[in-house]
């Protein structure tokens, strides 16, 4: 294994860009991976959660003396036991609200599915056995699960502030009168649906307790942070709780909230023995946050040309019966919601209403998603009333750099829409055609500007330690939650390019609160741009290390020692690892590093003014484009061929890049064809796999990737984020296909079932 | 509960189960055989996906009883050539992203190729329908599979 040279720095030969099988990948491959799940010890207790059966209701009382009293019951925690019932949070970082939510509800339930109480007995059928045995008593009051009518005058009070959750204003110019001159107006209504992440892997964790009084919760979580929250609620010190990551069984947003961690925290912090906890997949779906479903009203004005002159936009989302992170999922619709185009005047209200239902929060494509729905759609709309070709009114009003977005910040980094467009273009080939006479075929775009790292204001930063062994392996330790994208494996392989070793030297240490430094949770496509930057720095910085000491024992410049598999070499000779590692001993220098990476920050919004002078870090872009097939008898929208198409500034790894597109592709389409979490009164009506339908392999089409690379984004080695912008155009772009395919009729709600494009078939 | 004999991954088992015990579950918390996954308990899924007499099944719609007499393999069985040739080309391919659905997805496609399943993508499409992967939009694995079974040597 020869090692390579480094030379000028960061990114220059080495693995990436090259296609790189990650080590991960194998240990998975062989079943090695143990998940959060995956514990089973000797005396490990087992939890279950008593949940609320209705969606709004006074509890009078919680009578759990008869499920206390079967044998092998450890123990039945309420409210009571909770040292401090109450998980605060200000998710929007500016100060504006800072929400609350009891981690067991005590006097009043608001969802259908909201804890109550945890049992904690022998095994899962005993604890089950158990949890049936609490007798809750409910005094039903009234609800409302309609976010429109939650803000009405005389909607009932979800919580004492009253039921807007959030209201967030985007301002440009004067839309008013911009309106009132145009040429050509149209106004549109889209709306999307209550979806699930639907990871394979279910919520799930353990937790025990240490001799010295720490508790450590090893469980599926997106962010180990949280381990500060459940010390709260414990009344510990922050520093007496330790929350670990393993490999997580895929994440999308439902494990950036907590999930089993403050159940488990308090069954083993009461209990004293390990507890493990794993939520069904009913469970899952009935009581986790989904994604939220949002409401559009657009209003568009264009010049006859074709030129977009003002948009208005009023957004209005089910933020269900806690905040969450709905604050910051509106504000992202909000930012991106007249798409990436230029526009003169902008007008934007978005707004959430909490309800009776399940609270919606974090789901991959974080808002922005949703907005693609509308603003994609519109534009095939405008095209329409225009006489316009779809895809020239794009290119007409295709954001630039330089331009000032809605917020009025200006985009500082390359936008390649017109690149993305022309390789999807050529991609697709000629135009589809019919299998078989009757059917209807149709092509459809959609492009995307998609945010990624946190917004300014939150003064992000992200820690990587980096040291070498005396045989020349490396430790990398980092925080990171890894949820499947390689999101560990990737810092090994930033760093060893930056040192110029193999990947195979740097070995990842990852995901554990108390043993390696905090890089923040792997939410928000965030995770490349920060920890890939704070992993940059830490090899760099080691590097420099390694070449002072190697340069004062070999002789020569620092700058030109060579660093190698065995060892390290100058013009002048040679030393091996060992010698290395003497020599910093003897020089008083650690071959050790700790680096912070510190975003670009800045003010907070003026939610006043609605403008900013900086949101987010940067955007990703891109455009998708497919082919589909309908069957008009049934509706039935078949995909025949879709292609994706994106700036990721670098592919790191290109494999991993292709991934997390046709992942993402997938998933998409699951939201604009088949998936929706259907909820009467609160209740869920679909609360199995076999109801709630995520495509299978032979739903989809062959998906392609085309990954772009315009060697300008704000991540390491100029990368641009990648994990969220995959799947945000697809379903306005299916939506576009189905329209064309449909002679114009347009199904403006998803998901587009068989049902509704045969209504709006019948409705022509 | 019922005492019940298997051959698991080469080995005999016999244990003492409970009679509603299901198989992925026995294997799982009395055998610690965490390879095998657990993702819905309702049989749609196919993270629970087992080898029984060679034939892929969902573990979570097996009673451990049922599974009397029979051979049970999981991923952590002893690979043969083509096994061996699946998981490296899964590797090759990035096949899997958060890994839970990889185990279940190679021991179906283990037995597709075995079967003499073609190359061409539908049938490769059709054969994972009971094995959902919500990562990877199937078309690593499908190019996985599709390359082995291209190159590997027909039996018999
Ligand atoms: S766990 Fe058995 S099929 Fe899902
Ligand atoms: S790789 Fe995550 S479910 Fe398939």
């Amino acid at each position: 294994m020869a090692g390579r040279r480094i030379a000028g720095g960061p990114g220059v030969g080495g693995t990436t860009g090259q296609k790189f099988a990650r080590k991960d990948v194998a240990a998975k491959v062989a079943g090695l991976v143990s998940y959060s799940g995956d514990t089973q010890g000797a005396g490990m207790l087992h939890a279950r959660l008593v949940r609320s059966l209705y969606p709004h209701a006074r509890i009078t009382e919680i009578a759990i003396a008869a499920a206390q009293a079967l044998p092998g019951v450890a123990a039945v925690l309420t409210a009571r036991d909770v040292p401090c019932n109450v998980l605060a949070e200000d998710p929007s970082g500016t100060g504006g609200g800072v929400f609350t939510q009891p981690v067991l509800a005590s006097t009043e339930v608001r969802y259908v599915g909201e804890p109550l109480a945890v049992v904690v007995a022998a095994s899962p059928v005993l604890a089950d056995a158990a949890a049936q045995l609490v007798k809750v008593t409910y005094e039903p009051l009234p609800a409302v699960f309609d976010p429109g009518l939650a803000l009405a005058d005389d909607a009932p009070p979800i919580h004492p502030g009253g039921n807007l959750c959030v209201q967030w204003h985007v301002n440009k110019g004067n839309v008013e009168e911009v309106l009132a001159q145009a040429p050509v107006v149209i106004q549109r209504e889209y709306a999307t649906q209550f979806v699930d992440h639907a990871y394979l892997e279910p919520e799930a964790g353990s937790a025990w307790l240490e001799a010295d009084g720490v508790i450590v919760i090893r469980a599926a979580t997106q962010v180990i942070e949280h381990y500060r929250r459940l010390a709260g609620m414990l009344n510990l010190p922050h520093s007496r709780v330790r929350l670990i990551a393993p490999y997580v069984g895929g994440g999308f947003g439902g494990k950036e909230d907590m999930t089993v961690e403050p159940y488990l925290a308090l069954a083993a912090f009461h209990t004293r023995r390990p507890v493990r906890m794993v939520w069904s997949r009913q469970e899952s779906l009935q009581a986790r946050p989904k994604r939220h479903p949002m409401r559009f009203q657009y209003t568009v004005a264009a010049s006859r040309d074709g030129k977009l002159e003002a948009v208005d936009i009023n957004i209005l989302a089910d933020a269900g019966a806690y905040a969450l992170l709905t604050p910051r999922v509106l504000f992202a619709a909000a930012v991106v919601a007249s798409g990436p185009y230029r526009v003169l005047a902008a007008r934007v209200v978005a707004r959430a209403g909490y309800t009776h239902n399940v609270p919606s929060s974090a789901f991959r494509g974080f808002g922005a998603m949703q907005a693609a729905v509308a603003y994609e759609q519109i534009m095939d709309e405008l095209a329409e009333t225009l006489g316009m070709d779809p895809l020239e009114l794009r290119r007409k009003n295709f954001l630039q750099r330089g331009d000032e977005l809605a917020t009025g910040e200006r985009v500082e980094t390359a936008v390649w829409l017109p690149e993305t467009l022309n390789a999807v273009q050529a991609a697709l080939g000629p135009e589809p055609q019919p299998s078989r006479p009757g059917l209807l075929v149709g092509r459809g775009y959609a492009m995307n500007m998609q945010p990624y790292g946190r917004t300014v204001w939150f003064g992000d930063q992200a820690a990587v330690w980096m040291g070498l062994e005396n045989d020349g392996s490396f430790h990398l330790r980092a925080g990171v939650t890894d949820v499947g994208g390689g999101q560990a494996a990737v810092l090994g392989q930033i760093a060893a390019e930056v040192l110029g070793v193999l990947p195979e030297a740097v070995t990842v240490h990852f995901g554990d609160s108390a043993l390696t430094p905090l890089t923040g949770g792997t939410f928000a496509t965030r995770q490349l741009y920060m920890s890939g930057n704070a992993a940059v720095r830490a090899a760099e910085s080691l590097r420099e290390r390694i070449q002072r000491v190697a340069a004062t024992l070999c002789g020569g410049d620092a700058k030109t020692v060579v660093i190698e598999s065995q060892g390290v070499r100058t013009a002048r000779g040679s030393a091996r690892w060992h010698e290395v590692a003497a020599a910093a001993r003897q020089a008083g220098v650690a071959l050790e590093v700790l680096e912070t990476f510190f975003a670009e920050s800045g003010p907070g919004y003026d939610n006043r003014r609605g403008t900013a002078a900086r949101t987010f870090p940067d955007f990703t872009y891109g455009c998708h484009g497919c082919d589909v097939e309908i069957d008009p008898e049934t509706g039935q929208v078949q995909i025949l061929q879709y292609v994706a198409s994106h700036d990721v500034g670098r592919a790191i790894n290109p494999l991993s890049v292709e991934g997390q597109i046709q992942g993402g592709v997938a998933q998409g389409i699951g939201y604009a064809l088949t998936e929706e979490v259907l909820f009467h009164e609160g209740q869920c009506l679909n609360g199995t796999l076999a109801q709630y339908l995520i495509p299978a392999a032979a739903d989809l089409p062959p998906i392609r990737a085309l990954i772009l690379e315009s060697g300008e984004g704000k991540g390491p080695l100029n990368a641009r984020g990648i994990g969220e912008p995959a799947i945000s155009p697809v379903a306005p772009a299916v939506a576009n296909a189905v329209a064309r395919a449909l002679g114009g009729a347009r199904v403006r709600s998803l998901p587009i079932t068989g049902e509704k494009v045969v209504d709006t078939l019948f409705e022509r | 509960m019922t005492e019940t004999e298997f051959r698991l991954n080469g080995r005999v088992v016999r244990g003492q189960m409970a009679d509603y015990a299901t198989l992925a579950a026995y294997l799982r918390d009395n055998l610690g055989h965490f390879e095998v996954k657990a993702g819905c308990g309702e049989g749609v899924c196919g993270a629970c996906t087992v080898l029984l007499d060679g034939e892929p099944l969902a573990s979570c719609l097996l009673l451990a009883r049922q599974a009397e007499g029979c051979t049970v393999e999981t991923v952590a069985a002893a690979a043969d050539g083509l096994r061996q040739a699946l998981a490296e080309a899964f590797v090759r391919w990035e096949a899997a992203q958060c890994g839970y659905c990889t185990p279940g997805m190679l021991l179906t496609a283990y037995a597709y190729v075995k079967g003499g399943g073609s190359f061409d993508s539908p049938s490769i499409r059709r054969a994972l329908a009971g094995n959902l992967c919500r990562c990877t939009g199937y078309q690593h694995i499908i190019d996985a599979i599709a390359e082995v079974v291209s190159t590997w040597p027909a039996e018999g």
